[in-house]
């Protein structure tokens, strides 16, 4: 079906283009959410939140606040009965009867000042009955446990997510292959292991904030900084009892998303307020402290692996048992359970498995999807037992890595078929940037040096019908404008794109206009910005377009010429004959047509180039075994390295050298996808070094940057060494796949390899601070 | 609440603006001014996206009041260009692919020209301190601190 040949890249499709977004984004003009002026009608909402983990509601009097001048509007989840969720729909917009977790939406207020709104809120007063809380998935997912959602039987869920009623268990999803409890008796090394990789922030430096506003017509605007404006539309929309063409979602420039902009988390909450003040817009900005503790976080993960290899090295079972802490309710908690379980082996063979990654309910913030949607905690775990499982047979870890690590036409755990993949080498490229094998002396007495690598896999985590389209359309001036439905949130997918009409067209870069706002009213149909999905899902449904408006110019062109399109061709934005050697600039033609002789009549007209792109092969999963033909579209792969040194006196990590090679299919641009494996790496560490979200009794104790530390300017490697590797997926635009993600999913496991390696110790997870690597140190006597 | 009139110098202009005793110099240059250029980030000056020059040096602009900037010169992103031309670190930071969402890029651009009128020929160590107080989330700073290092070579003595 490909368009497009890997072998040949139009010009500039390969090339290092300049990002189309970034002269707006240095002199300050670039628009977010939050810079739309909306004048004095504007209204700011403030939302009062459960300070209990879980407990009942006896009542919620917001008689005083209703009086305070000013006020405009009170609403609670008495006015707002439906329920909203992205796949199990578990949740409300505003809490009914029972509160979940600390930070709940309870009631709101919007009033004409930010200051009015907050004072209004400690005038409203909410009896709540405090219940026994669930802090741990283990102990959640137990019989014992106090049920967090009762109606659990009751609520819309897809055929792929699998609730249990009567538990709080939202999704469990299984592997069941080979047999793995006669297998261990094949092996001739079995290791086991459990980690705990605790709660993150995706700390996007741009709050959440969307504006709403209902019409006299009934029509509903929402503004939001947004990954998702067209899922946000369907589910708020569906919630709020509204039809999806009557409301709008236009979403400006993103300020960094990782996840925590797609699908629906705060954006509901005005539009909810605003269907109570109609024709006044209501804004919500979230503070920072919002941010930190009421916001969708990377759910914690308790993972249990057991795994056996042969005398010879060769993996043989895996056993591997995943409580995920979804929270008091499910966004894509129940969808990353999922494919935590679909991908439970890592990028590994194995001919038994036994996977059970269930999705429990606890009182703690809602799961949602960051960054790697689950993928940096499995590997968290998976790529230490297979070092430990390396060491303990006797094997170099890069060679049992390549021996073991999927390949070309392996049946991966699913029972689905691997495409071609650049896994092993990556794997060498890594291992050769990095020096393995070779042990540096540490640069001091008082330092331990070490290296540590991982690899990765990650599909894109979606429903098997998430579609793309895109509009191909000319402007008077001859230049073209791309409409797309995905998002710029930093990526640089509007670059990538409008490298990919050039190429399809033939015309120079600068002629490519690709810019937001998205509206939902105009731009064409995406699914969501994520699951590092645009480049091949949305770059295919924008070759289309541009492919069907390159023939539409051509077949104009060849009618004017009386000769055959099929000789024609667009070089440098001229369409030349191969025949009769004519040519004409595109700019003539794509909107105004063109005269016959002595004009006498015209033919042509704007010309519009429509394409589409969905995945049709995407097959379901036996709810018992988890095999299935087809579980995923395609996997990108990689390994990275690090090379470490440890001060002995403060257990602080520097990290020396580090490499990185990931299997991009083909890059459309290798400046950005660059750029995209320096900035998620970083991120990595940072989740690994810095990163937790305190949780005591459900309450978040650091909520501000100075408790919850990322990484700064100083905290960055000294040196990355990066390689592209480029093994073409079948159906990618010029074989491309995604990297958005990937960059930072082996992170946190090369850590805690180096660590080992310099130090002898394996912690319980990260983050691996100066303090706990210290105190690890003194207990096994490597430092008095 | 009260509000005062006060007079300040933003990007070479001379304004009279009006603003309520409690409200920041953030807040001021974006609700009252239009200059929305510069961000709000954390309103705790904590994370630098809303960095601009007070009298010369990088403040977090949510951390001082509007009525303190009676009288003072301020410069924000908008101020940085002037008739087009990109100031060195506009064109550097850009060239070098530090841009990535654009939402601490302000920021991060008022700090580092206040290092480069600091000292013209920055360490890296110096351009890593200076950066301290910018918190990117998407970039990972390399592309920031070999942009700035371009800068310096572009900039004139």
């Amino acid at each position: 079906m490909a368009m497009t040949d890997a072998n040949k890249l139009p010009s500039p499709v390969g090339e290092s283009k300049p990002r189309l977004d970034v002269l707006e984004k240095v002199t300050g003009a670039a628009i977010y959410t939050d810079d739309i002026q909306f004048g004095p009608g504007l209204l700011h909402a403030r939302i009062k939140r459960s300070p209990h983990p879980h407990a009942l509601i006896k009542g919620i009097d917001t008689s005083k606040a209703e009086q305070l001048p000013g006020v405009k509007v009170v609403v609670t989840g008495d006015d707002f009965p439906k329920r909203i969720g992205l796949y199990l729909v578990d949740k409300h917009i505003f809490a009914r009867e029972r509160v979940r977790f600390i930070g709940e939406p309870v009631a709101a207020v919007a009033a004409v000042t930010e200051d009015i709104a907050e004072k209004a809120l400690d005038l409203i007063e909410v009896d709540y009955e405090a219940l026994e809380a669930v802090f741990d998935p283990v102990y959640g997912a137990s019989k014992e446990a106090p049920l967090i959602h009762p109606d659990l039987g009751d609520y819309d869920v897809p055929n792929f997510i699998f609730p249990q009623p009567g538990t709080n268990i939202a999704n469990h999803f299984k592997v069941r292959r080979g047999d793995v409890e006669n297998a261990w008796q094949d092996c001739d090394k079995i290791v086991e292991a459990e980690f705990y990789i605790p709660h993150v922030q995706h700390v996007p430096i741009e709050p959440h904030v969307a504006v709403a506003k209902f019409d006299t017509d009934g029509t509903v605007t929402l503004w939001a900084a947004s990954q998702s404006p067209f899922a946000q539309r369907n589910l708020i929309a569906k919630s709020l009892g509204i039809s999806e063409s009557d409301m709008r979602v236009i979403a400006p420039f993103v300020g960094g998303g990782f996840g925590c902009k797609a699908g629906v988390t705060m954006e509901a909450l005005p539009v909810a307020i605003a269907s109570k003040v109609k024709g006044r817009p209501v804004k919500l900005l979230l503070t920072r402290e919002e941010e930190f503790y009421t916001n969708f976080v990377r759910q914690a993960l308790v993972i249990k692996l057991k795994m056996g290899c042969d005398a010879e090295g060769n993996l043989v079972a895996l056993h591997n048992t995943m409580y995920w802490d979804g929270g008091a309710s499910t966004e894509y908690g129940v969808n990353i359970t999922r494919a935590g379980g679909y991908n439970s082996t890592g990028p590994y063979i194995f001919q038994n498995v036994h996977t059970d990654s269930l999705c429990v309910y606890t009182n703690h913030p809602i799961g949602g999807a960051y960054r790697g949607f689950g993928m940096s905690e499995l590997h968290t775990g998976i790529e230490q037992c297979i070092d430990m499982l390396a060491e303990e047979i006797g094997m170099d870890k890069v060679e049992f890595r390549l021996k073991n690590c999927v390949k070309d036409g392996d049946i991966i755990l699913t029972g689905m078929t691997m495409h071609p993949t650049g896994l092993s080498e990556c794997i060498k490229k890594v291992a050769k940037a990095i020096d393995w094998g070779v042990k540096a002396k540490p640069s001091s007495p008082n330092k331990l040096r070490g290296k540590g690598l991982a690899l990765m896999w990650k599909a894109p985590s979606m429903p098997p019908n998430a579609g793309s389209s895109a509009a191909v359309k000319f402007n008077e001036d001859g230049t073209i404008t791309v409409g797309v439905g995905g998002q710029e949130i930093g990526q640089g997918t509007f670059t990538a794109m409008a490298q990919m009409v050039a190429g399809v067209m033939g015309i120079p870069y600068e002629w490519v206009r690709v810019r937001g706002p998205l509206d939902t009213r105009y731009s064409p149909y995406e699914w969501q910005t994520v699951a590092s999905r645009l480049t091949w899902s949305m770059g295919n449904a924008v070759v289309a377009a541009a492919t069907d408006a390159r023939q539409q110019l051509l077949e104009v062109v060849a009618e004017h010429w009386e000769e055959n399109p099929d000789d024609l061709d667009i070089k440098s934005g001229k369409i030349i004959s191969y025949s009769s050697e004519r040519e004409m600039s595109v700019k003539e033609v794509g909107i105004y047509g063109l005269p016959n002789e002595n004009f006498e009549g015209w033919k042509g007209g704007p010309i519009v180039g429509r394409g589409k792109f969905m995945p049709t092969y995407v097959t379901n999963l036996d709810f018992e075994t988890g095999q299935g033909e087809r579980a995923v579209v395609h996997y990108t792969t990689g390994a990275q390295a690090f090379e470490i040194e440890i001060d002995k006196d403060t257990g602080k990590i520097e990290v020396i050298n580090a490499a990185s090679a990931f299997d991009v299919g083909k890059a459309i641009n290798p400046e950005l996808v660059k750029a995209q494996i320096e900035g998620g790496m970083v991120q990595g560490l940072s989740s690994a070094i810095y990163e937790r979200m305190i949780l005591e009794e459900g309450a978040m104790q650091n909520p501000s940057f100075v408790d919850y530390r990322i990484a700064t300017s100083a905290d960055i490697p000294t040196g990355h060494h990066i390689d592209i590797v480029e093994v073409p997926q079948d159906d990618g635009p010029w074989g491309a796949r995604g990297i958005g993600e990937h960059p930072m999913v082996p992170s946190a496991a090369a850590l805690a390899n180096a660590i080992y390696d310099a130090t002898g110790l394996r912690l319980e997870g990260p983050p691996f601070s100066s303090e706990k690597i210290y105190l690890a140190m003194l207990d096994a006597g490597l430092v008095d | 609440m009260t509000v005062h009139t006060i007079t300040v110098n933003v990007n070479g202009e001379d304004e009279i603006v009006e603003v309520p005793a409690h409200w920041t110099l953030l807040q001021m240059l974006r609700y009252r001014m239009g200059l929305v250029g510069t961000k709000n980030g954390c309103a705790g000056g904590e994370c630098g996206a809303c960095t601009v020059m007070l009298n010369g040096a990088p403040v977090n602009s949510c951390m001082v009041l509007g009525v303190e900037c009676d009288g003072a010169k301020i410069i924000t992103v908008e101020g940085l260009s002037h008739d087009g031309q990109l100031d060195p670190v506009q064109q550097a930071i850009m060239e070098a692919g530090g841009v990535q969402c654009g939402f601490c890029t302000p920021g991060v651009l008022i700090s580092a020209r206040a290092l480069l009128d600091r000292t013209s020929k920055p360490t890296e160590a110096e351009i890593q301190e200076a950066l301290v107080g910018n918190l990117c989330r998407c970039t990972g700073y390399v592309r920031i601190i070999e942009g700035i290092k371009q800068a310096a070579k572009l900039q004139k003595p």
